[in-house]
This record gives C-alpha cells, sequence and structure tokens, in this order.
C-alpha cells in the first residue's frame, strides 16, 4: 500500500497540504479531485516521492519513501507528470523504453526490458507508432506514448496527474480503460481528475481536497453529495446510480459565489 | 545509423595520420618510415599536437553533449558553465605576474581558475539541482571572469605581455610538448568517465524534470556529475591549448541526426566527432599558405559563428 499519513507540504513558503491522509491500494483506481489551488498535483507528487514533506509521511508498503533509493522507489512508483514535455526528437520506441530506465543495469536493455515495452506498446494501442518521430504524433497519440512509457516501468503504483488533460472525449475513455487495464493486473492507480463525471464513473474511491485539506474521501456517491459539492465546489450537481453499479455527475448550475470568494 | 561509430574511428585514423604528414614541411609517408631527421619533427612536434588535438577535441565535444543533454538545450556550450572563462583568467594571471616561463605554472593557475569557477558555481547552484539557478550561476561567472580578463590586459606592464596574453587567449595547439599531453590527458580522462556515468540520467531528463526525479533520476548529484566533469575537461583543455570554442556547440548538432538523438546516443559521437573536427582543423591551419600561423581558435570561432547563425535560422523556421 502507498499511503499518505497526515501530509503537510510547504513550496515556496506557502503551505499546499495540511494534515492530508490518503492510501492507494492494488486493484483500486483513486481519483483525486477538488478546484483549482486545491493542492491536487502537489499531493501526487508527494506521493511520488518528488516532494520532502514539512510533516507527516508517505509509506511504500510500511517503509517510509524518503528513506528509499531513488532507484528502487521508481521501479515500484510510476509517475506521469501533467506537462507533456519531450526534449529531443526521439522516437515513440526510444520514448517508450525510458520507462525501464529504472530496471536497466550498465549493459543494455534486456529481454524482460523488451517485453515490457512491447506489451506497454501494446496495452496503450501504439505498437504502430513505434517508429514515429515523437514531435510528429498528435496530442491524442503524444498521450497515449507517454502513458505507455509509464507501463513499460511494470509499477506497482502508477500515479498520473491529469491524464485526460487536453485529449477528446474518445482518447479519454481509452485512457481511462488502459488504467483500469493496470489497477485489474493489480496495480494501485491514483489519477488526479479535473472532471467530476469522469471521476465519478472510473474511480474505485474519490479523495476531494479543499485549499490542502481532505474535504471529504470515499466512494463517489458519499463524495459527489450535492452538499458536499455545493460547499467545495459553489455548484448544484446531482449524482445517480445507474444500473450497471456506476455513479454518473450532472452539474446542474452554480450556487452563488463560490464559497472562496465569499 | 550503427555504422557511425566505426566510420569515425575510420576518419579519426586516417585524419591522425595525415596530420603528422602535414604542415609546413611535408613529410611523405615513405620517409616517415624510413626515419630520416624529418622524424624529428613527427615524433617531438607533430605528434604530441596530434594527440592534444585528439584529446581536447573528443574532451569538448563530450561535454558539449552532456551540457545539451543536462540544460536540455541544443544550444548549450560547455563555455556558458564559466568554467573556460575561469581558466582563462587563471592563465591570463600568470602571464601578468610574470610566471607563465616556468614550465606548468601557466597550466596549474589556468586549472586553479577552472577549479574556482566550478567550486563557485556549485555554492551558487546549491543543493537545488535547479537548471535556472545553474545557467544563470554560469553567466554570472563567465561574465566577471570575462570581465577581470580584460581589467588584466588593460593593466598589463608591457605591449609584449599584452599580446602574449591576447595570443594565447585565442587558443592554439601551436608548439605544444608532451608535457601538455601528460597534464591534459589524464584530466580529460577523468573527466569523460564522470560524463559516461550521467548518460541514463540524461535521457530521463527528455521528459523533464519531474518525470526525470521519478526515474530515480538524483538532481543534485546530476548537477555534481556534470560541474566535475565539464570542469575538469575544459579546465584541463583551456590550461594545455587556450579557450577554443564552438566545438562543443557544433560537434554534437552534426552527430545528432545520426543517432537516435537521445542525449545518451550523441555521447561517443560527439567526442569521436570533436576529435576528428579539431584534428582536421588545426592540420588545415598549419598546412594553410600563411605567413604566422592562424590560430586554431580563431578558425573554429570562424566557423562557429556561421553555423550557430544557421542553427538559430533553422530554429525559428521550425517554431515560425
Amino acid at each position: 500500500m502507498l499511503a499518505a499519513r497526515d501530509l503537510s507540504l510547504m513550496l515556496g513558503g506557502t503551505p499546499v497540504l495540511a494534515g492530508v491522509s490518503a492510501a492507494i491500494v492494488p486493484g483500486r483506481i483513486m481519483a483525486i479531485i477538488g478546484p483549482n489551488g486545491a493542492g491536487k498535483s502537489s499531493l501526487i507528487a508527494a506521493l511520488a516521492g518528488l516532494h520532502r514533506p514539512t510533516a507527516g509521511v508517505v509509506t511504500l508498503d510500511d517503509v517510509a519513501l524518503a528513506s528509499l533509493d531513488p532507484r528502487a522507489r521508481a521501479r515500484r512508483i510510476g509517475f506521469l507528470p501533467q506537462v507533456a514535455e519531450v526534449n529531443w526528437d526521439i522516437d515513440v520506441e526510444t520514448l517508450v523504453a525510458l520507462g525501464r530506465l529504472p530496471h536497466r543495469g550498465r549493459g543494455g536493455a534486456s529481454a524482460a526490458d523488451a517485453a515490457a515495452i512491447g506489451a506497454a506498446m501494446a496495452a496503450t494501442d501504439c505498437t504502430a507508432l513505434a517508429g514515429r518521430v515523437v514531435g510528429s504524433l498528435s496530442g491524442g497519440e503524444r498521450a497515449r506514448v507517454l502513458l505507455a512509457r509509464v507501463l513499460a516501468g511494470q509499477p506497482d503504483y502508477l500515479l498520473a496527474d491529469e491524464p485526460l488533460a487536453n485529449l477528446d472525449p474518445g482518447h479519454q475513455i481509452d485512457t481511462l480503460a488502459c488504467l483500469r487495464a493496470a489497477a485489474s493486473a493489480g496495480a494501485g492507480v491514483a489519477i488526479v481528475l479535473h472532471d467530476l463525471a469522469h471521476a465519478a464513473a472510473i474511480a474505485d474511491d474519490l479523495l476531494l481536497l479543499d485549499r490542502g485539506r481532505v474535504a471529504a474521501a470515499g466512494a463517489a456517491a458519499t463524495v459527489l453529495a450535492p452538499a458536499i459539492m455545493a460547499r467545495v465546489y459553489g455548484i448544484s450537481a446531482q449524482t445517480a446510480v445507474l444500473p450497471d453499479g456506476q455513479t454518473r455527475l450532472v452539474v446542474t448550475g452554480r450556487t452563488g459565489l463560490s464559497p472562496r470568494s465569499a | 545509423m550503427k555504422r557511425l561509430v566505426p566510420f569515425l574511428l575510420a576518419a579519426l585514423l586516417l585524419a591522425s595520420l595525415m596530420s603528422l604528414l602535414a604542415g609546413k614541411v611535408w613529410i611523405s609517408p615513405a620517409a616517415m618510415l624510413a626515419g630520416d631527421e624529418r622524424w624529428a619533427i613527427i615524433a617531438e612536434l607533430r605528434l604530441p599536437r596530434t594527440i592534444l588535438a585528439l584529446v581536447v577535441g573528443a574532451g569538448l565535444g563530450l561535454a558539449g553533449a552532456a551540457m545539451q543533454g543536462y540544460l536540455r538545450n541544443p544550444l548549450a556550450d560547455p563555455g556558458l558553465f564559466g568554467v573556460s572563462a575561469g581558466a582563462a583568467l587563471g592563465a591570463v594571471l600568470a602571464i601578468f605576474f610574470g610566471l607563465s616561463a616556468t614550465p606548468y605554472v601557466l597550466s596549474a593557475c589556468a586549472l586553479a581558475g577552472a577549479g574556482a569557477a566550478m567550486a563557485l558555481l556549485s555554492a551558487l547552484a546549491g543543493h537545488s539541482g535547479s537548471i535556472i539557478v545553474f545557467t544563470l550561476g554560469g553567466v554570472v561567472i563567465s561574465s566577471l571572469a570575462g570581465a577581470l580578463t580584460a581589467l588584466v590586459i588593460s593593466l598589463a606592464p608591457t605591449p609584449f605581455a599584452t599580446g602574449q596574453i591576447v595570443n594565447w587567449l585565442m587558443g592554439a595547439l601551436t608548439d605544444r610538448s608532451w608535457n601538455d599531453v601528460l597534464l591534459a590527458a589524464p584530466l580529460i580522462a577523468a573527466g569523460a568517465l564522470v560524463l559516461a556515468g550521467t548518460a541514463r540520467a540524461l535521457d530521463a531528463l527528455t521528459l523533464g524534470e519531474a518525470a526525470a526525479r521519478s526515474l530515480g533520476v538524483n538532481p543534485a548529484r546530476l548537477q555534481w556529475q556534470i560541474i566535475i566533469g565539464v570542469g575538469l575537461i575544459v579546465g584541463a583543455s583551456v590550461a594545455a591549448a587556450g579557450v577554443i570554442g564552438f566545438i562543443g556547440l557544433i560537434v554534437p548538432h552534426l552527430v545528432r541526426p545520426f543517432t537516435r538523438r537521445s542525449p545518451s546516443a550523441v555521447l561517443l559521437p560527439a567526442a569521436l566527432g570533436g576529435a576528428l573536427l579539431l584534428i582536421i582543423a588545426d592540420a588545415a591551419v598549419r598546412a594553410a599558405p600563411t605567413v604566422s600561423e592562424l590560430r586554431v581558435g580563431i578558425a573554429m570561432s570562424l566557423l562557429g559563428g556561421p553555423f550557430f547563425l544557421a542553427l538559430l535560422l533553422r530554429l525559428r523556421r521550425k517554431l515560425g
């Protein structure tokens, strides 16, 4: 289990997280939601071990993340940043292979590396793109390739910061399906989402942040309750549980001013 | 593109042989093997000079490739870093105080200058591992060392000293001896080893700083490796040959299209290409029918300026 306990974080002298606890469990998808500036990205980066907490601790199977060797940590936790940065005109296969870096010894790629790269590219449907230069890809293709990079590392925990940003609805569904497949294969998945409807549809657990604190956590139907949505987002929203057991959310309007500006 | 490295190695071998034969006195391969008195020209002048060109060129090419990978910027150059300006200041001070006649003193002063610049840069960059602080720190050190060098030149006691300083600053491989090779080669080799250890981290940086850290890269450690590796190479190069610019900028560009383009794939070809370019350039200035020999540092700058411009125009077209 990858868990944050009473996590507080200051970035550039500003407190961004205060006493946040969260647990990412193998086989489940947790969606981290909240208004802009709630601390979602900071939390997921802290879970990936990229920030040093000011208080509290992030643990991986009860071992403090900060005490792990960075490469050992990287083999177990995969992180997909929000900004899809790729700096050189490398081809898709070379990019996906970067996901194997924490596993690679001094020598070249092993058979296990090649198998993992192939599987990740197949899972994200980018095998046909292998020889293409990353700069020539469309936004949707690029997002798939970057997701394949994380999957290639075969992490036990997969953390993604807004993996659906800038994707059309079809590609959003494809990406969520990939993440679900990873969870079904046993990975613990946490994603930052802005779209509450997607969060309601995909997540097993929701974590709602507001101004650096946990405002609500648990199943979609509880977290997305109208009273909570009104208090945190200043919106009126209705949830419905469909016959297939999935929760659907419809936002119907603004409840006056947002609570923050009030 | 697997044939790039063998090709560069073969070209390097050929260029080295040519460099031994070329100059104001041309020596035919037959004469070289026969071993007449012209052998002395080869053994005592051209061989150390060629080896120095090989070592310095390889080091600068490698340092440039590592810097571009680290800063994720195709316009980065090891000179950006302040070390070559620091080394130049050290050497200029040695000439100013009239110490340059004693063997090794000039080189030692240049190395001390490089070391001071490295120490200052790592102090400025601190433990943050931040690339912005690192780059700005390099710019500050470069301009400070440049200003101090100009000050020293303007205070030079005699026109002769001024001439000597200016001449030295232009960078050349003329009249280098085995001593210079023995000084520079081990330091450059050590720096190259340190940079070879950064290959994996540089590849990870392709995806940006956050992704690289999530892949297990320790940014503070990487910054140390870059400072020490580039510092050793550039410091030793300037100590042995003066300031030779542009190799670190040009060569990675020339070889990159023939590789997978990831930073680690450029390192070895850039080293070989740097050696090749400097050996050819040095042989060319030696053989050129000029009254006094053209300084190879000037030749590189003459080549580098237009190249930089072409690069910029291409970049602008790509962005526009």
